[in-house]
């Protein structure tokens, strides 16, 4: 009994400490002003035990246009890159699904495989593909394709091309493990009762793959609205996205609890979309179960 | 149990199926009567699946041809063909509630909403599962989920009704009920059923008539009577029901009677054949265990073929005694009994001294 609780007790303990702790910290800085001190933040309690928050961060926040600007481009951004993985990562998982055991392998195996190099040279290894003078704009000259290079580097296209690539592991994993439970009895069922393949698809492939779908959404689309780095070494300065905004406000102007707000607002804008879609999912399995 | 293939309603030409070598289905010619419930019957791999598929229309033929009541379907697709199927799994849609599984052929015809209604309705009362319409699959039991694809596929009124070991799994009591249940259905509705089965018990009860396959072959097309009591190879004899084979060489051919040297049965046999072969060809007599005597006195008329041995084994069922008889050739003899009296005469016992005896007409003479 006593082993029995001591083991649910474990995942509780971490959550709590790892997860909760780290949280009531951040909220705890945003709700402070920044002063030049270690930290750089006045203290929760005053010196005669009153407390001294105040929601000038998030009034700021919500006063400043460049800020909601931000929000909205990275959550625009996050949630086409989310689109274009499950447009792409649909049709491979299906593929892989389908494929018979030992191709089904090997392609699972090339889905993992970048796992095995670092995020940050894979990265990096994009800027030397797509830059003036990379491997693309080269081969392109030399096909005579275009005269003078193309500049992808430093753009939203060069943004995407990062998250997309970075993430479409994300996308089709949990999409294969539900597509490749599927019984394939019932897409011919449909087609014997006289659905054409692409009805077949819409009626029974699915919503049968959507606990895939929203599972694959929720592992790209949440990464992807934080992304600091792919925005940072692909993009331009024009594309100003929330993970570098609240990179800057911490170590380059040093205003932690500007920083704290922003990205306590980060996570109430990621924990809408999960709430729905795990509401969604437990009515999908609702209606299975 | 009408029509009797006179008229074909299903014409299968010379249909052959290769997956890259390998002959899944080789040169099938067949012909189906309309209202039949026919049965395709064989081991797994033999080509039955491959068979069905095709006429379902989710494989197409390497060579020949499929008519169904005259039109030609070889390339038509699934959905465009006549015909529905019940899948072994079932395959009812999970994510639909039963109405709405028996429903989803009628909408994809377009037929109008209050029609769908009424004929799903009428359907699921036909399989007595009307007071389920609302409940999803998941909450069925495995007999309820059969009836469900049976109505999902009957709903439409199928030309033919393609069924794919229909009841493979379901549990043996139940298996019972179905099979008579299928049959009442079928004879109700007028629909041609096919029916692929490995099941040779289940093809017997239910079938009008039988095609036997093996390895992507058509080894024998009959009646269930015509297949059990006269097998026309020694692969039908032995996959139907229980024989003795008796290999052999024939020694003597007088008119349609054929006597057999047979060494393991320490004797001769007889059989008669049609077709005589030729004395000094091998052969194979072939007799089922309840058309054999048992007696321990030795039978006198001589037209039977008669055979001394010893009871090696013995099994009592109840309603019948299955023996095992050791020949003085060395061979063992299953023979079954009806155990019609209760204490007339002493029931045989290990070791016992008996004849064996069967009529001439009880044989059967393979050659294949």
């Amino acid at each position: 009994m006593l082993w029995q609780r001591f083991t649910i007790a474990i995942p509780y303990f971490w959550l709590l400490v790892f997860f909760l702790a780290p949280f009531a910290i951040i909220l705890k800085i945003s709700l402070a002003d920044p002063i030049i001190a270690q930290p750089p933040f006045t203290p929760f309690f005053d010196d005669d035990g009153s407390i001294t928050a105040t929601a000038d961060n998030y009034t700021f926040l919500l006063t400043d246009k460049l800020y909601a600007v931000t929000y909205f481009k990275s959550v625009a951004m996050a949630a086409i890159a989310t689109l274009l993985c499950l447009a792409l990562g649909f049709p491979m998982a299906y593929g892989i699904a389908r494929a018979d055991e030992r191709t089904r392998n090997l392609l699972l195996l090339l889905i993992v495989l970048p796992f095995w190099i670092s995020f940050l040279l894979r990265v990096y290894a994009w800027m030397g593909l797509l830059n003036n003078y990379g491997v693309i704009n080269n081969v392109l000259m030399w096909l005579q394709v275009i005269d003078k290079p193309i500049a992808f580097m430093y753009t939203d296209f060069a943004i995407y091309i990062g998250l997309v690539y970075s993430y479409l592991p994300f996308m089709v994993l949990p999409l294969y493990a539900t597509l490749e439970r599927m019984d394939l009895d019932l897409v011919d069922a449909a087609q014997d009762l006289g659905a054409r393949p692409s009805q077949a698809f819409w009626d029974i492939t699915w919503p049968l793959a959507r606990p895939g779908v929203i599972a694959g959404c929720l592992l790209v689309f949440i990464p992807a609205m934080g992304e600091y780095v792919i925005p940072y070494l692909l993009g331009g300065p024009e594309s100003l996205l929330i993970g570098r905004v609240l990179f800057d406000e911490f170590f380059v102007n040093r205003d932690w609890p500007l920083a704290s707000a922003v990205a306590i607002v980060l996570l109430l804008l990621l924990v809408v979309p999960i709430v729905f879609l795990q509401r969604s999912r437990a009515q999908d399995e609702g209606r299975l179960a | 149990m009408t029509g009797h293939g006179n008229t074909a309603f299903i014409e299968i030409q010379n249909v052959s199926k290769y997956f890259g070598d390998f002959a899944a289905v080789d040169a099938v010619s067949l012909k189906i009567g309309k209202g039949e419930l026919f049965s395709i019957l064989g081991g797994s791999g033999c080509g039955k699946t491959t068979l069905l598929r095709m006429l379902a229309g989710f494989e197409t033929p390497t060579a020949g041809r499929i008519l169904i009541d005259g039109v030609d379907v070889t390339e038509l697709p699934p959905y465009e063909r006549p015909v529905n199927m019940m899948f072994q799994s079932y395959a009812i849609f999970p994510h639909m509630t039963v109405e709405k599984n028996v429903a989803y052929g009628l909408e994809k015809e377009g037929v109008p909403r209050d029609e769908i209604k009424r004929r799903v309705a009428d359907m699921l009362n036909l399989v007595q599962l009307g007071t389920f319409a609302a409940r999803k699959p998941r909450q069925l039991s495995g007999g309820q989920q059969q009836r469900v694809a049976l109505a999902r596929a009957l709903v439409k009124s199928p030309k033919v009704l393609l069924l794919d070991e229909p009841l493979a799994a379901l549990d043996k009591k139940l298996r019972g009920q179905t099979q008579f249940e299928l049959m009442s259905i079928q004879d109700k509705l007028g629909i041609t059923f096919v029916v692929v089965t490995h099941d040779q018990e289940e093809a017997m009860i239910l079938s009008s008539r039988i095609a036997v396959m093996d390895k992507g072959r058509l080894i024998q097309v009959g009646t269930p009577k015509e297949i059990y009591e006269y097998p026309n190879s020694r692969f039908v004899a032995d996959f139907i029901g229980t024989i003795n084979m008796f290999e052999g060489t024939v020694v003597d051919v007088d008119s349609d009677r054929v006597r057999v040297n047979c060494k393991d049965a320490g004797g001769e046999l007889v059989a008669l054949s049609d077709v005589p072969p030729a004395v000094g060809s091998a052969v194979c007599v072939a007799v089922r265990p309840e058309k054999i005597f048992i007696s321990q006195t030795e039978p006198e008329n001589s037209e039977d073929t008669r055979l001394a041995g010893v009871v090696a084994d013995l099994g009592y069922f109840g309603n019948l005694s299955l023996y095992r008889i050791l020949l003085a050739g060395g061979r063992i003899v299953q023979v079954s009994a009806q155990n019609r009296r209760r204490s007339a005469e002493r029931f045989l016992e290990w070791d016992d001294k008996v004849f064996i005896s069967w009529r001439p007409r009880s044989a059967v003479l393979l050659t294949d």
